[in-house]
This record gives C-alpha cells, sequence and structure tokens, in this order.
C-alpha cells in the first residue's frame, strides 16, 4: 500500500462508499463492515482493521466519507485512548476481544487514572491490586473518571508492589467495570453540572490475563494513553452532534453522540467562547466603551495567536518538518485565552454577570462561561505541569530535587485524603 | 495562507543570521549607538550591493529584487535580532515603501532605483510634535510656488531623518483638515531651508531626528491632496514588519536569558532549576511564539490577495508583538539579576529597543483600539 497517492486511494475509497454505504444499515452493522475492510480506521495497522496508511491519506478519506455525509467508527469518548494503548501495548487477546467493539461503538470504555491523592502526580497512584488465588483484586478510588456510569470497560493504573519506587510499582489493567466490587458515583462540578464519576473499588476483581504487558509497566504504559490524550485523540474535543437525517444509521448515530456527549454540553464554554464576544458587546452596547475595546481587543489578539500558533504546529507536522517549540504551547496558550475570555464576558454583561440560567444572558451560556473555565487549567494536566513540561522538555531546564523517586513507594510522605 | 517558511526562506534566514552575527556583535552595537550616524558605512555597502537586502521587496522594474513582504519580514526579523544598527528600516520598509505605493510611474523609475541599490538612504517623515503616527496629525503645510511646492512646518521623530539623502514628507494644503489636502513630497536630504537635529533618544540603535521646514522648495510625489490611503496602506506594511523586527528581539532575549539562568549557580545549583524561574521561562516562550505567529501572520497578510485582512492583521501583530517584546525584555533583566541592571551586560540595549518598538508607529492601546475599527467578524 505504500505506493499509494492520495488520487488513487481516495477514487478507491469513493469506489468502495459507493458499493457499500447505505445508511438505512444499522450502525453496528456498519461499522462492522468498515473494521472488517479497513476503510474505518485507515492508518491502524492492516491486520487490525485498518490499511497501514500514513495520516496524510488518513484524512484524505475521512474527508471523502464527510463529503458523502458517511458515518465512520464510533469516536466519542476515551475509547480512541483505549484502542490506542491496546493496539501498542495490548496482547492477541486484548485486541481480538476488544478492538472491534470499541469501533463499532458496542463498548464503551474510561480511563481510571486519577485518584483524589494524585492528581499532577498521577504515578503516586494507591489504588491496590493484590493478587489473591489467581486472582487480582482491586481496592481504592479514581476520580475524574469520563463515561464510567455507561463503560463497559476501565483502563486501570494499580499499584502492584509498594517496595518499588514509585513509578515501577504500578501495572495496567483492563476492569471489566460491570461486576459488583465497582461503584460509580457521579462527581458534581462547580458549574453544577457532572460529567465526571468517582469510581469506588472494594474487593473489585481482575482475571490475570487482563493485564497489559507486565508487572510494573504499568507507568510506562500510561504514558502512551496520556501522550495520546495530549495529541486530542480523545473523542471528546470533536464536538459533534451528529445530523437530523432522518436514516436508520443517522438515527442510531444522533442517539449514541447524545448519550456520550450530554453531560459534555459546558465543555465549549470552559474554552471562554470568544466567538460570542463581539456579537454581545455590541447587543449589551459595551461595544463603545474605549475601556472594554481594549479588553476585547486583548482577547481577540490572544486567541488568534494562539490559533495561529497550532497552524504552524499543524504546518511543521505535514511538512514531516521537527516541531518547534509552537507545538508544545497550545494547552498553556488555551489557558490563557479562557482566562482573559471569562474577564471579557464579565466586562460585557456587567451586573447581569451575577446571573444563572434563564435569568442570564442567552438562557445561561454567559453564566455557564464565567463559572467553566476555570476547568481548562486544571483538566488534563494544569498549567503549572504544562510549564515544567515546557521547560524541561522544549527548553531543556534541569528537573527540581525530588524526593520520591528513588526510594520504597510506601516510605514516601503521601496524601491520606479518601 | 501559509504557516511554514519555504526551503529557500529558511535557507534566506540562516544565511542573514550568520552575516548579521558577524557584522552586529554588541560590541559594534555599542561603537554605533554613539554615534551620530548610528551606522557603519562598509556594512551597509555589504548589506546593500553583497547581499542585495535594499532591494528585497523592490519590484524588479525598480532595480529591485521583487520578493514579497514574508522576505522583507525575515531581514527586519534577523535585523532585530541582532539589533543590526542601519537605516533600514527608515529608508527601505518605510521610504521605499511609501514610493512604491504612492509615487507614479516615472517617480518610482526615478526614485526606486538608487534606494534598491543602497546608494540613496531615504527616510519618511510623517510624524510631528504632537507624535500623532496618523495623517490628520498632520499640520505641516505645503504652498505652490513656481510651480513646485514650499514646505513649511516641523516634523518629528523621523527616524533616520538627520542623515537620509532623501526625505520623503507629509504635508497638507494650507486650510485643508483632517485626511483631506495631504500629499507627499521628496526633498533632498540636504535642502536649502531645512535644519535637521538629531534627537536624544533611549534607545541609540534607533536614530530620531528632528525636521525644520522653512520655505524648503519640494517635489509632489504622486497625487496632489491623496496621500492620507497611501500612507495607510505603508504604515500597515511597516508595522507588519516592525512586528516582526520585535519578535526578533524578543527571542534574542528569551534565549540569552534561558542561558543565563542554566549558568548562573546560587545556593548550590543552577537558578534553572527553581521552578519559578522554569515557569517565567515558559511564559516567556509562549509569549514570543505567539507574538511571532501574529508577526508572520501579518507579513503574509500583507502579499496576501485579501487586501482587506491587512489592516487589522498590522494592528494585532503590532499590538501583541510589543507587549510581547517588553515583558519578555522585562522578564530577562529580571532573571539576570543585578547583572541585568548594569551598562555593561547587554540586556539593556534589547530593553531600550522594546521600548522604543512599543511606542514607535503607535503603542500598543492606539493599535488594539485600530484593530477594532478595523475588525471583520
Amino acid at each position: 500500500m505504500s505506493e499509494d497517492t492520495e488520487v488513487s486511494v481516495r477514487a478507491e475509497v469513493r469506489a468502495w462508499l459507493d458499493a457499500n454505504w447505505d445508511p438505512n444499515m444499522g450502525l453496528v452493522d456498519w461499522r462492522n463492515k468498515l473494521a472488517d475492510s479497513g476503510w474505518g480506521m485507515p492508518t491502524w495497522p492492516s491486520e487490525w482493521h485498518g490499511k497501514d496508511m500514513s495520516s496524510d491519506l488518513g484524512t484524505a478519506v475521512e474527508e471523502e466519507f464527510q463529503a458523502i455525509g458517511a458515518i465512520g467508527v464510533a469516536r466519542a469518548g476515551i475509547r480512541m485512548l483505549a484502542a490506542a494503548t491496546l493496539l501498542e501495548h495490548g496482547s492477541q487477546m486484548h485486541k481480538e476481544k476488544f478492538l472491534r467493539r470499541i469501533l463499532t461503538g458496542e463498548d464503551t470504555w474510561c480511563q481510571l487514572f486519577s485518584e483524589p491523592g494524585s492528581g499532577s502526580d498521577l504515578a503516586g497512584a494507591s489504588t491496590r491490586a493484590d493478587l489473591k488465588d489467581g486472582r487480582w483484586i482491586i481496592n481504592g478510588q479514581k476520580v475524574w473518571t469520563t463515561s464510567a456510569h455507561h463503560a463497559q470497560y476501565g483502563l486501570l493504573l494499580a499499584r502492584t508492589d509498594w517496595d518499588l519506587p514509585k513509578h515501577r510499582g504500578l501495572t495496567y489493567f483492563v476492569l471489566d467495570m460491570e461486576q459488583p466490587g465497582v461503584e460509580v458515583q457521579p462527581l458534581r462540578q462547580m458549574n453544577g453540572h457532572a460529567s465526571f464519576n468517582q469510581v469506588f473499588f472494594t474487593d473489585a476483581e481482575i482475571a490475570p490475563e487482563f493485564m497489559v504487558e507486565g508487572l510494573g509497566d504499568g507507568w510506562k504504559i500510561a504514558t502512551t494513553t496520556l501522550m495520546h490524550e495530549r495529541r486530542g485523540a480523545d473523542g471528546l474535543r470533536r464536538w459533534s452532534m451528529g445530523t437530523d437525517r432522518p436514516e436508520r444509521a443517522y438515527v442510531e448515530e444522533k442517539t449514541e453522540l447524545a448519550t456520550a456527549m450530554a453531560p459534555y454540553k459546558w465543555y465549549p464554554q470552559r474554552m471562554g467562547r470568544v466567538d460570542l464576544v463581539i456579537e454581545r458587546a455590541r447587543a449589551t452596547g459595551k461595544l463603545d466603551d474605549p475601556t472594554v475595546r481594549q479588553e476585547i481587543a486583548k482577547l481577540l489578539i490572544l486567541s488568534k495567536s494562539a490559533e495561529w500558533t497550532a497552524r504552524r504546529a499543524r504546518a511543521a507536522q505535514v511538512l514531516g518538518r521537527n516541531q518547534g517549540p509552537e507545538g508544545s504551547i497550545g494547552k498553556l496558550a488555551a489557558s490563557h485565552v479562557a482566562r482573559l475570555a471569562n474577564h471579557v464576558h464579565t466586562l460585557i454583561n456587567g451586573a447581569d454577570a451575577m446571573l444563572t440560567g434563564e435569568d442570564s444572558p442567552m438562557d445561561g451560556v454567559i453564566a455557564e462561561i464565567l463559572v467553566s473555565t476555570p476547568a481548562i487549567s486544571i483538566a488534563g494536566g494544569t498549567d503549572e505541569i504544562q510549564r515544567n513540561i515546557i521547560s524541561e522538555r522544549v527548553l531543556g531546564m534541569p528537573k527540581e530535587p525530588r524526593n520520591d523517586t528513588d526510594r520504597p513507594f510506601r516510605d514516601v510522605p503521601r496524601n491520606m485524603i479518601r | 495562507m501559509s504557516f511554514s517558511f519555504t526551503d529557500e526562506q529558511a535557507e534566506f534566514r540562516s544565511v542573514l543570521r550568520r552575516f548579521l552575527a558577524e557584522k552586529s556583535p554588541t560590541t559594534e552595537v555599542r561603537r554605533l549607538m554613539e554615534t551620530e550616524a548610528g551606522f557603519d558605512r562598509e556594512v551597509w555597502r555589504q548589506l546593500s550591493q553583497d547581499l542585495g537586502l535594499t532591494a528585497l521587496h523592490i519590484p524588479e522594474e525598480y532595480g529591485g529584487q521583487g520578493f514579497g513582504f514574508v522576505e522583507l519580514a525575515i531581514a527586519v526579523e534577523e535585523m532585530g535580532r541582532a539589533l543590526l544598527c542601519a537605516p533600514y528600516f527608515s529608508s527601505i520598509v518605510l521610504a521605499a515603501t511609501a514610493i512604491m505605493n504612492a509615487g507614479d510611474e516615472a517617480q518610482k523609475r526615478d526614485l526606486l532605483p538608487a534606494i534598491a541599490a543602497g546608494d540613496s538612504r531615504a527616510a519618511l517623515a510623517f510624524t510631528e510634535d504632537n507624535g500623532r503616527w496618523d495623517a490628520a496629525g498632520v499640520s505641516m503645510t505645503a504652498t505652490p510656488r513656481d510651480g513646485g511646492y514650499q514646505l513649511d512646518g516641523a516634523k518629528s521623530f523621523v527616524l533616520d531623518g538627520h542623515t537620509a539623502d532623501l526625505l520623503v514628507v507629509l504635508a497638507r494644503r494650507p486650510g485643508s483638515a483632517g485626511e483631506e489636502g495631504l500629499s507627499f513630497f521628496t526633498v533632498p536630504g540636504d535642502a536649502q531651508g531645512l535644519t535637521r537635529r538629531l534627537l536624544q533618544s533611549t534607545d541609540g540603535t534607533r536614530k530620531l531626528a528632528r525636521l525644520e521646514f522653512q520655505g524648503v522648495s519640494a517635489e509632489l510625489l504622486g497625487e496632489e491632496g491623496g496621500a492620507a490611503a497611501p500612507l495607510s496602506h505603508t504604515l500597515d506594511q511597516a508595522v507588519a514588519c516592525l512586528a516582526n523586527e520585535m519578535v526578533g528581539g524578543a527571542e534574542m532575549l528569551r534565549e540569552q536569558a534561558l542561558e543565563y539562568a542554566t549558568l548562573r549557580m546560587q545556593f548550590g545549583r543552577a537558578i534553572a532549576s527553581f521552578q519559578t524561574l522554569k515557569h517565567k521561562a515558559a511564559d516567556m516562550l509562549i509569549d514570543v511564539e505567539l507574538a511571532k505567529s501574529a508577526a508572520y501572520y501579518a507579513a503574509a497578510a500583507v502579499d496576501g490577495d485579501d487586501v482587506d485582512e491587512l489592516p487589522a492583521m498590522a494592528s494585532l501583530a503590532k499590538a501583541g508583538g510589543a507587549e510581547a517584546y517588553m515583558q519578555t525584555a522585562i522578564h530577562a533583566i529580571q532573571i539576570h539579576g543585578g547583572i541585568g541592571f548594569t551598562w555593561d551586560n547587554d540586556t539593556h540595549l534589547w530593553f531600550k529597543r522594546a521600548k522604543s518598538s512599543e511606542v514607535f508607529l503607535g503603542d500598543p492601546n492606539y493599535h488594539r483600539e485600530l484593530m477594532l475599527q478595523r475588525w471583520r467578524d
């Protein structure tokens, strides 16, 4: 396949879609066809539902799907992080059992990494996995778990050895969420929504074949998952609610997306909704206020500059050049944008900025912005962690001395918060 | 819109960077900023004749090389990085561009080749004592006389105005106001009735002059009464270039501060290992990279097909770049600590360029307002 040009690939996928795409099919039946043919995930290996294509060609295939409105594989939620991790580190059995049902949308996944006692310091996880009578017994608590309330499986990072230094005593498992030892509770956020869950394990069980790679390999594998998360592989960033077309596959897709996305309808607001600023300022008359104009302009400068920085990074990637520092600062720039947008929406809306719900401008959207932007500088790596990453990996600055990495984890001072 | 440089542009940048590293070390910057002229004639000859930089964006039919503003922006970015002391911004970015925008065919053929060759150094005199950067702020008058014109009044903050061979001067018809009645004129640097004085400026690398005109004979450049539009366009183009010059300087400061932090030991470790400095360094990187993106975008917008896009984008890049440069300079001094406040340490050279850049052609408040007025949503 390596000789394929974009033109021939586009022609090939068009012909295949022409022969196979039928919006009146059931969604799972259609996606099984995608999994069989490789056209659903063309960049994946050909032995696992893919076609070994480059990401450029993959994009071309995606565009051909979009051009005729053909539905792709299921992407919403954590499933793509699970798939990418299992493709890289999973056993033959894991791939056979899980990959297809991820793509068809039959299984939903969640990521069981963060804990109340270890957020930024993920390697400080203290959820324990103990081997008893040939089964792993799980006890502890995870938090900020997207989709846990309807997930069939979880990617679990648990401590299997307390005598090794922290990074080496962790093991990665696939956990069956539908069992008595797993209790999922919604976690209510400061903006009133409950998009995430807390998950409590009381003697939950995992069969030994659901360990991913070996004992003590957990941190390495979690790093793969996190890398894909930072690259935006989690489906939540592709905001789609489907279409209103009447054919069966579209209806099923819309239901699927509505279920997956319902808890995250505030997500666009957490970015600060810069797109609403001028329109709102015009509506409130603040577009004529010189001091507010200055703040609006600062926000537009920041957000445009961030957008163009991301495009520079993408352009370098497409050209196959080494990415410069512009590729590492997007998340932090997004925090700055959201924080300033919050400030500007407050100035624009005046006293109305104190109101919420139906009494608030735009039926509560403005209020939701004002109480949602703090999430951006915390979720997926705090601003402080991002600055550490930039300074150490991009700028080559030395790490601060640490006292937690070269002694048994059981001796490391840690939170007792439960 | 392209978001990357071509291999040729990258090669051009690296040639230029090597040339400037050799010709404009800070020892030379320090020497030249103490001189009245503020530049070295031999280096000017080399950058004009050997490298052809003075011809860069001037069309081939007028003796130039016919490159675009993306290339011009690369040149000024590198000059900003090296703090090159030379009348490049004044003669090429401002004056040549103004002649290209305002002049008629014969005037362009007459004036541009000598500027492109570096033989004639031109300056754009449009600002006056009120320090306004727009056309409407002009009060100097041009009175018809003997088939030509006579200029009376004063210009100030004229970049390299004291050494220019040719002055492009903005003046107005007596009795006119606002953007009406404005015309460009050309005046030789040694014209009778013209008094030129070098202003004492904080940033010695950017020479500013005050010019007094008493009955100075001048030739009309372009259309009588029609200078407002070409001036505005010239300023947008120059502001986009200045944004690029600023990010060049800002990046140099950022790199130097980072290098110092990795060498400087306190409390038994490199200060670069303290999280407070690491976070400051990360913030500096963001400031500079975002400003670079805006500056590059603005330069590309000058060359782009969508002519209405440039004005807002130029102001955006200027306001963002000025804030980023100044903030980077403040951080750079802070990271150097006590030595950063000394004359011997080089950081203040860029700090002062950041300060003059912040104000020159309009400060961030001015450009933010201008940007919003020109914004298309």
